[in-house]
């Protein structure tokens, strides 16, 4: 087999792997905290690709790629509060009635961007810094797919960081660690809670500016990485940042070393196969938290 | 105590409502009616597995599915033309041979015994590799929502044996019979009530047998019930199992009303309907599964015939409403008929005089 088309292949499956960690950090953070899945983080996505393209046409130039992330983040961060407050801190204790919840969310939602921007979808013009490519040896590496592991990279360092050193990092991590405790040393976990989701939709915002980069953006862009961004959260394990990059990367990297071999759709069935066998020898995912609980 | 005669006497009531159907309802209100009641025994699956186990698959749509296209492929192969060795659809994409898992079919008894079995064997097989490493509660609803995607994405792209988007549809003659005339959807019709009625008599017994409580006592307290010495793995795998069973038979009867099985009937979104059917008529409720999935499908058909759009705003509202309002959907609104237990005046001891 061409060595350079398999390498393409691996380059290819890293920066599906990004755009999967993008759209499951957000899954993932609240997941661990709260332990509910958001149905409507897709749509979070999505808005965050028609956020781009409102803000590219409002601000030309080859900045406008970047005022429209910060734009992304603040409305995707804006929705994710309103979506906490509304509707999920509701049903706390009910992890599953809050999957059916956010999935009615997440119908208005794409059906009230189908009314507005239609449903063929917009394309987003990328500025002339990101076309092109780099060539490196017989690859051809598209400049925008660099750019979208340069800022799944750096949302990661920046998460860690704030995780890591700022207070509300380390009030996120007593409220993680262990609820009850943090919250009888006055730590505010609703307000964590709020804090992290708001945090994580906010990111899901980006990743929709990242994905409007690639291709149109359409009412269903969102839904269409949604489900597999589903797949990374289970196979990361409970929340973990660590863990839920490894798992995109895996996916990422599975999906498309499997379509050197077969078409998109078989490479769909042998993603899920594999997360289904990754299960049978890892249950609780990638990265694990040590716990005496029975239930976690 | 539940009253058992008046809620026999509602039943019966009902159920002879429904049987006289065909005598007032319009060939179309009949039809659809027929194809509801059809798609009642996917959520009344869901009420085994959901409200009563406790586990919430979003994946119903792929044992609908493994059931419709199990009918479907008998249905295409007893309608060819002699001559005809395969469906046109395979002709187009220069299929060479009819393929043997397509030409089993071709017998009745196995197209009949595929349609419950093979949703079976797959739900029992998944649920096994799932169950038996506790995978459950939001794990499960998200892996089994990655299975109806990959199912539908399967069908999409093997068009030439499935017959990709479009699905399978265009029936001819059902055991010797022509699908098309005005007697046979009367006998469909009230073949599938008989189906649903029978489900719901053993969906009943099933609930209320030991198996039932060890159901109910999984979902409530999963622990515990290991604690007590069950193994609550089989327990979850029999209720998938037979939730797969009902929704591969539903899939079936659906195609037959509606002379069509497709990948859009059975992908992600439709899946997750499935869930709201239940949900609407009261999750632990099998007579509410009923009901949920009537109301809600024809309100769909009577919405989206005048405002396509609106439903979808509908839908979700309905998704949002239900649990957050009444989680216990319809079924929670009927009062229950209980007789109190009668409170005779105690009797005071006389004192003896």
């Amino acid at each position: 087999m061409d060595p350079a088309f398999l390498l393409g292949q691996v380059f290819n499956g890293l920066s599906v792997g990004s755009i999967y960690i993008l759209a499951a950090l957000g899954l993932a953070l609240s997941f661990g905290l709260m332990r509910v899945i958001n149905m409507a983080h897709g749509e979070i996505v999505m808005l965050g690709g028609y956020v781009a393209y409102l803000t590219i046409k409002a601000v030309p130039g080859p900045l406008g790629i970047l005022a429209a992330m910060v734009a992304a983040f603040v409305v995707g961060g804006a929705l994710g509060a309103l979506l906490e407050t509304t509707i999920v801190s509701r049903l706390a204790d009910r992890p599953l009635d809050t999957l059916l919840a956010t999935w009615g969310v997440s119908l208005i939602v794409q059906q009230g961007a189908r009314d507005i921007f239609g449903a063929t979808g917009v394309s987003v013009t990328a500025p002339p810094w990101l076309e092109g490519a780099v060539n490196i040896g017989p690859m051809t590496l598209p400049m925008s797919r660099l750019f979208i592991m340069l800022v799944a990279a750096l949302s990661l360092t920046a998460l860690a960081v704030l995780m890591k050193t700022s207070r509300i990092g380390l009030l996120v991590r007593a409220a993680n660690q262990d609820r009850p405790t943090a919250s009888a040393m006055g730590v505010s976990v609703r307000g964590v809670d709020l804090f992290v989701f708001a945090l994580g939709s906010a990111v899901a915002g980006v990743a929709g500016v990242v994905l409007a980069l690639l291709g149109p953006v359409t009412p269903t862009v969102g839904q269409s990485y949604i489900v597999t961004a589903f797949l990374v959260v289970i196979l990361g394990g409970l929340g973990s940042i660590t863990g839920t990059t490894i798992a995109a990367i895996l996916i990422g990297l599975v999906s498309a070393l499997a379509q050197v071999f077969t078409d998109v759709s078989f490479a769909q069935v042998i993603t899920l196969l594999f997360v289904i066998a990754f299960l049978q020898f890892r249950p609780q995912g990638v990265v694990a938290i040590r716990s005496r609980a029975l239930d976690d | 105590m539940t009253l058992p005669p008046l809620k026999a006497a509602f039943g019966l009531l009902v159920l002879a409502a429904f049987a006289a159907a065909p005598f007032f309802l319009s060939s179309y209100d009949l039809s659809l009616t027929g194809r509801f009641l059809a798609l009642s025994l996917t959520a009344m699956g869901l009420v085994l597995l959901w409200g009563e186990g406790g586990v919430l698959s979003l994946g119903q749509g792929v044992f609908f599915g493994l059931g419709g296209y199990a009918l479907a492929m008998h249905l295409k192969l007893v309608g060819l033309e002699t001559g005809e060795v395969m469906p046109d659809f395979m002709v187009w994409s220069n299929v060479k041979a009819l393929p043997w898992w397509w030409a089993i079919f071709k017998n009745p008894l196995v197209a009949a015994a595929g349609v419950v079995l093979v949703p079976a064997a797959t739900a029992a097989g998944f649920g096994w590799l799932v169950f038996r490493r506790r995978i459950g509660g939001v794990y499960f609803a998200l892996i089994t929502q990655a299975l109806a995607l990959a199912f539908a994405t399967l069908l999409i792209s093997q068009q030439a044996f499935t017959g990709g988007f479009n699905g399978l549809t265009n029936y001819k003659t059902l055991f010797g019979f022509n699908v098309n005339r005005e007697g046979f959807s009367h006998a469909i019709y009230w073949a599938t009530l008989a189906v649903v009625a029978l489900a719901f008599l053993g969906g009943a017994a099933l609930l209320k047998s030991r198996f039932g409580k060890l159901l109910r006592a999984t979902r409530d307290n999963t622990n515990r019930v290991r604690f007590l010495g069950y193994d609550p793995t089989p327990i979850k795998i029999v209720a998938f199992t037979v939730a797969g069973m009902l929704a591969g038979l539903s899939g079936a009867l659906f195609a037959l009303h509606a002379g069509v099985i497709s990948p859009a009937l059975v992908g992600v979104v439709p899946s997750i309907e499935m869930v709201v059917w239940a949900a609407v008529g009261g999750r632990a409720s099998l007579g509410g599964a009923i009901a949920g999935a009537l109301l809600v499908n024809f309100a769909k058909d009577k919405i989206s015939s005048v405002l396509p759009e609106f439903w979808l705003y509908v839908l979700g509202l309905i998704f949002i409403l239900v649990v957050t309002v009444m989680p216990k959907g319809l079924a929670g609104m009927v009062p229950e008929f209980r007789l109190k237990p009668l409170r005779l005046p105690r009797r005071t001891p006389k004192a003896a005089t």
